[in-house]
This record gives structure tokens, sequence and C-alpha cells, in this order.
């Protein structure tokens, strides 16, 4: 979370800067940041999806915005301010999903409100944008926004095949096909995350040895 | 919605739905300050405080932006409000105790993005609590939330002298800890009903 600061600014190019959020610094899998809508709004593919673009796009704004305020604003009150920016687009966003689809709004309910208090939009406006140019914001924000989504997706989708023996609503098995009600229940969300944890460890731990 | 009695909406609050490990909020101090019982249970005590004013500001500002007809200013007030209590705490415990100021660290300020404590102000709006229920909720959320936190600290602590296999140390094996945790919460559906 920290090392990616300013230090590095000049040798990191701007694939770079797309690319490390979507897996060396993924902020679900790596960073273990955001947790609480990645474990309980993935219990179908579809709502972690629109939950994962929903803060995709309320991160990219926050972004912008800090990273275009980052002269203006003072230290001491940098965090509130950062919070406001963010309360005002989760406002936004929220109001927007209502108007596209109401049955999406009421399954994901008061999570999407809790952007606001999502951890790992708070530490890309500290650690990222306060630091650097608006250009460089807008990949961060981008590259996050979808290793978020895809980590999402990844979860939502694991638990969706396994708990309902479906994938955006479409059955994938036959009839006689058990499915396992535990992975849609709250127990399921933490089993996933773990399991795509030890995979991803195991991954990374081969690489080093190799 | 009005009908529930005090009791069963306590009861509900921390157990049946435990804020926790049946609503997955509040994760981000659950994985990080569950290492330690003693820090767990500080860590408890200082989110039930501010869980505690918050609701009973939340229940004010909420009466207050449906007389001025501005429902869309609900979040950003609430946000508000939370992070001037905890700066309060932080000044208080600072104060109080440099000793549990410097243990809790990092995680004092972060207790404004802890989502449970929104989740309460939501949740009672939401809901249409009355001001009576709003405190009895937001103390059963926090009693659930200082319940989940010290049984993990526990579980955690034992699990320092387990060998488990080199991939699953750290964030996985309190994963799986807490997900059989949330099985056991399962047994108590039913029960505030």
């Amino acid at each position: 979370m920290s090392n990616d600061n300013s230090t590095t600014k000049e040798k990191v190019t701007s694939t770079d800067e797309f690319i490390k959020g979507l897996w060396r610094d993924n902020p679900v899998f790596v960073q273990v940041l955001g947790m609480c809508p990645v474990l309980a709004v993935s219990n179908t593919a579809e709502n972690a999806l629109a939950m994962g673009l929903a803060t995709a796009f309320v991160l990219l704004m926050s972004n912008i915005l800090v990273s275009l305020l980052r002269n203006f604003v003072p230290k001491q009150v940098r965090i509130a301010s950062y919070i406001l920016i963010i309360a005002t687009f989760v406002t936004v966003t929220d109001y927007a999903i209502q108007a596209i689809s109401v049955e999406l709004h009421k399954s994901l309910g008061a999570f999407i409100s809790l952007i606001v208090v999502n951890c790992l939009i708070l530490s890309r406006a500290e650690a990222f944008a306060s630091k650097n140019t608006i250009g460089r914001s807008i990949l961060d924000a981008l590259g996050m926004g979808f290793g978020f989504t895809l980590a999402l997706f990844c979860l939502g989708a694991v638990r969706e095949i396994l708990g309902n023996g479906s994938i955006f609503n479409v059955p994938l098995f036959s009839e006689g096909y058990q499915s396992w009600i535990v992975m849609i229940l709250p127990a399921g969300g933490f089993f996933t995350l773990a399991l795509w944890l030890l995979i991803i460890n195991a991954i990374q731990t081969r690489k080093v040895k190799s | 919605m009005n009908t529930e009695s005090l009791g069963s909406i306590f009861l509900n609050a921390a157990l049946v739905n435990n804020f926790v490990l049946a609503y997955f909020l509040g994760i981000c101090p659950f994985l990080g300050v569950s290492g330690r019982m003693e820090t767990a249970t500080k860590m408890g005590g200082a989110v039930m405080f501010v869980m505690l004013i918050s609701s009973m500001s939340a229940y004010g500002i909420h009466a207050f932006l449906v007389s001025i007809d501005a429902p869309f200013l609900q979040l950003i007030s609430y946000i508000v409000v939370i992070a001037s209590t905890v700066q309060l705490v932080e000044m208080f415990i600072k104060k109080i105790s440099p000793a549990l100021f410097k243990s809790l660290g990092i995680f004092l300020p972060l207790i404004t993005t802890n989502c449970a404590i929104l989740g309460v102000a939501l949740f009672q709006t939401s809901k249409g609590y009355g001001f009576l229920e709003s405190v009895v909720y937001s103390l059963g959320a926090g009693a659930g939330f200082m319940l989940a936190l010290v049984l993990i600290a526990g579980i955690r602590e034992q699990m320092n002298f387990a060998d488990v296999p080199n991939i699953s140390k750290g964030t996985a094996l309190t994963l799986f800890i807490a997900g059989i945790l949330s099985l056991c919460f399962m047994g108590f559906a039913g029960l505030g009903a």
C-alpha cells in the first residue's frame, strides 16, 4: 500500500500503473482491502459484477478529483475532505443505480451506500491520487477498479456455480444437481475467499522458488 | 417493523444477524486487530461507544433531513458525524491512556471507515426504528461486534502454536476460522424471530 509512492514515479511506465492493480497489487487478493462488500454481495456473479463496477466508478471519479485538488487541500483536513468527495460520488451512484434497475438496487441494498467506507477507495486517494498527476491517478484508479471487479467476479462466479448451480442466472447442471446452500450463505463467502487466497499464495510461492 | 420487542431487537443485532459474521460489516478491523485478545477487547469497546453516539445522532439527523426534504444529504451527514465522533474518542483515549492509544495505532482513526458503524446508522433508518429502538439496536450491534472480535482473537492466539502449511498462514487461515465461526452463528437463526 505504501511502497508505490512517488519514489518510483520516474521508472514506472503508464501501462505498469494500470497492470499493477490487476495482479501484483490486486486490492482484494494481495492488499486485502475493502473486504466487506467483497464478501457480502458476491453471492451471485451478477451482483458481484455490478458492485465491482459501481466501486470502480466511485474510485475513478474520486481519484480524479483528489488529484486535481491535491495542491489546494490543507494537510490537516485532507482525510475529511476525501471522505466528503467519496460520499458525494457514492450518493450519485446510489441514485443512478436506482434509476437504472430497481431490482439490482434492492439486491445490493445498503452496500451501495457503504462504498463510502470501502478502505480501498480511501487508501488510493491517500496513498496515490494525492501525490500523483491526474493522468497517473486515472490509470491507477482504472487498474485498481478492474482488479477489484475481477476479484469480486472470481468470488461471485464460484459461489453462484456451487451454491446455485448456475451462472448469471443460467442453469449449468441437470435437475439432479444438489446445490451447496452453504456457498450462498455468509460462511461460504469466507471459505471461497480463503480458498482463492490459498491458490494465489501457492502460485506466488512457486514463482519465488523457480 | 415497529412491533418488535426491544429484547428481540437486541438479540437480532447481536446474535442472529451478527454484524460481522452474517452481514460482513467491519471486516477490516475484524481481520486487522484480532491477533491479540487485549487489543481486540479495547477495540471492541471503542467501536461500541462510537456506534452508540453515531446511532443517536443519526436518529436526529434523519428526522431533521426528512423535515427539510433533503434525503440525499443523508450519507454525507452521517459520515461527518461518525468522523467527528471518532476524532472525539481519539482525543479522549489519548488523554486517558496513552498506552492504549499507542497499541490501537492506525486502527483508531480507521474506525471512521468501519462499515459496521455506518451500517447501523443506515439500517436503523431503513427499518424505521424510533429513538429507543435505535439505541438498543446499536448496543446489540456493538455487543455482537465485540463478541465476534473476542471469539476470533481467542482462537487466533491458540493458532499461533499450531503447525499450519506455509501458504495458509495469515489472512487465509483467519478467513477459514471466520467461516467456521459464521457457520456456528447460523445456529442462532430463528432465535429473535
